[in-house]
């Protein structure tokens, strides 16, 4: 068998999605944006959502979510995405509007926007990426970094009677009457890309048909921050978040 | 013409102002003293009219970030707060000035600092003109002095706010806000249509794209170079309308000896000193500020040529004084009156400073 007879369109299994573009992106090798990024814009070509969307870009390492998804696309002040999320969805209510927001975005500096948005009820989905520290910034504490977990501004591990605890927020959303969807998924096995997948596309269509806030947390590993190869933090995230943040729905309102 | 005059507080005519302009949303926050803003408009339900939306948020943070979104999507957006909400919108309207997006923020000032007073003031001048927010920005600044000036400061602020692609501010003092005069609200217009934003904000990010290139709207720009490229467009962006929109008034300045500068009402104020002055035979004039940025560098200096003085009247410890004086240069007596705390100076008041600080008596 020659070469050409394998690499042939009838063999072909996966594809770069249409809107994901050729922009070189910044995310650290191992790092979950990239997977997750593929997944949104697969949806929003497979769901037609592709013209008919503005995403919103949170500060942190998603701060550039834009320059590789190719819809419309507003880049918020930090923590301020279902604010702007909320406008962009009244004034225009046929489109599909997502945020796309880190741990410190939504569970520290934008926790205010956050459950205000998600008790309004606001035709929004958001996209919680949690991987317990901030990336951008060079690995400072997050609101959901663990009890234990060493970062640059918890050199000595995260202590309960200094830091607080570990911020279980997708858990304070679901007990919201405003939210229809939240759920916590990962990226870490191919069955998980797959699950994730469909709960993002499940937001999506909540939002469509006016269900109220849809929130998809997805556990993230942060290989850089971390301070882990990418396979190793990978097992780390489901040992050790996944033990904190236990997966699966935590309100699923729309009965299939 | 057979106009309708109606009697109503500065707040209000915002609101109905806002209404008849075809205003897409409106968001904002309960505080003292502009509140009727955003009660007035929720007992006019536009959005069963004209289908304005109408959003009262969490917090001043949430109402700007909310202007910040809509207007991004090239709607006509606006928010009202009063000075310590306008503080906390600061990072926001920065955002707004450095993605280039048009937007109409009022602020009914009260006095500060801190959370100071609910009465009136106008403390907020060098926050409104000289940024307020980080960055090297500007806000094009409407000081109404009426009610009349409320409701049509409304539709001027979003026409030059979407003719430069930046945010415009009515800073108007507690006194404006709550005081209810005769006025004629602007002739009622239908919103824009999709297709006519589409026209006029080519650069929205309204998610229709329809073949087009996706539209980002951000602030970011991580390469130096470009950064410094940005900035030297909102440069001349400013120079623009430093050299077209300047406003002001004057009164009785062609035969003045003395200059009185005031914006907002406390120029009204003024004008009674004036006339009781020129009772006694002093002549004073007055020029009174519109656009506070830009400001009216050349129409002072232009009036300020027969005079031996200037005072400069606010509700504040001297703010504007400091353009004045860039106005005139070191040569003219330029003197300050002003209460604060809240504290509004009467007539006889601003003619004892007047004739303390320039005539010496």
């Amino acid at each position: 068998m020659k070469q050409e007879d394998i690499i042939c369109p009838e063999n072909r299994v996966y594809a770069k999605p249409r809107l994901l573009n050729d922009n070189t992106m910044h995310y650290c090798p191992g790092c979950s944006h990239g997977v997750v990024h593929r997944i949104i814009a697969e949806i929003l070509d497979e769901e037609g959502y592709a013209d008919n969307t503005v995403g919103v870009a949170p500060v942190g390492c998603a701060v550039f979510a834009y320059k590789y998804i190719d819809v419309d696309w507003v880049e918020a002040a930090h923590g301020r995405a279902p604010a702007l999320a909320t406008a962009i969805k009244r004034l225009n209510p046929d489109r599909l509007v997502f945020t796309y927001q880190g741990d410190g975005d939504l569970a520290a500096i934008g926790t205010g926007e956050t459950i205000h948005a998600a008790n309004r009820a606001e035709n929004i989905t958001i996209i919680f990426i949690n991987n317990g520290i901030y990336g951008m910034t060079g690995g400072q504490m997050a609101p959901t970094t663990l009890e234990g977990m060493k970062t640059a501004t918890t050199p000595y591990g995260r202590r309960i009677d200094l830091n607080g605890y570990p911020l279980n927020i997708s858990e304070l959303l679901a007990k919201l009457d405003g939210t229809c969807y939240v759920t916590r998924q990962s990226v870490d096995t191919p069955a998980a890309v797959k699950k994730a997948k469909k709960a993002i596309a499940q937001a999506f269509a909540n939002s469509m048909a006016g269900r109220g806030t849809s929130v998809v947390e997805i556990l993230g590993t942060c290989a850089s921050g971390w301070k882990m190869s990418p396979h190793d933090a990978n097992l780390w995230m489901r040992e050790h978040m996944g033990e904190h943040y236990q997966l699966g729905d935590l309100k699923n309102e729309v009965k299939q | 013409m057979n106009q309708e005059v109606k009697l109503m507080k500065g707040n209000e005519a915002i609101a109905h102002a806002a209404i008849r302009y075809g205003v897409d949303g409106y968001f904002g926050y309960p505080i003292t003293p502009q509140s009727e803003v955003l009660e007035t408009l929720e007992a006019e339900m536009p959005w069963e009219t004209t289908g304005m939306v109408v959003l009262q948020a969490e917090s001043e943070i949430a109402s700007i970030n909310m202007v910040y979104g809509g207007a991004a999507t090239g709607k006509a957006v606006m928010t009202s707060s009063s000075s310590p909400g306008i503080s906390l919108m600061q990072e926001g309207i920065s955002y707004l000035a450095a993605s280039e997006l048009p937007a109409l923020i009022v602020n009914v000032m009260r006095g500060g600092p801190g959370l100071g007073t609910i009465h009136p003031s106008q403390s907020d001048y060098f926050q409104a003109t000289k940024g307020g927010g980080h960055g090297d920005y500007h806000l094009i600044v409407l000081a109404p002095a009426t009610v009349q000036e409320m409701a049509d400061f409304v539709g001027l602020g979003f026409d030059l706010a979407f003719k430069y692609r930046t945010p415009a501010m009515i800073l108007a003092d507690g006194i404006v806000g709550q005081m209810m005069e005769k006025v004629v609200l602007p002739e009622p217009r239908p919103r824009r249509t999709e297709e006519e934003i589409a026209r006029q904000c080519p650069w929205a990010a309204t998610g229709h794209s329809h073949g087009r290139k996706p539209n980002v709207v951000t602030s970011l720009e991580l390469d130096s170079a470009l950064m410094e490229k940005n900035n030297e467009r909102f440069q001349r962006t400013y120079r623009e309308i430093e050299k077209n929109e300047v406003r002001y008034e004057s009164y009785h300045t062609e035969d003045a000896e003395y200059l009185i500068v005031a914006f907002g009402t406390v120029a009204r104020i003024c004008l009674k000193a004036i006339e009781d002055a020129r009772a006694e035979g002093i002549k004073v004039g007055l020029i009174r500020p519109i656009t506070l940025w830009p400001f009216p560098y050349d129409a002072i200096a232009e009036a300020s040529k027969t005079c031996k003085g200037i005072l400069v009247t606010e509700l504040n410890a001297g703010q504007m004084i400091e353009d004045v004086r860039l106005a005139v240069g070191r040569n003219m007596n330029v003197r300050h009156f002003g209460r604060m705390g809240g504290i509004v100076p009467n007539p006889s008041e601003i003619l004892s400073a007047l004739k303390k600080e320039l005539i010496g008596e």
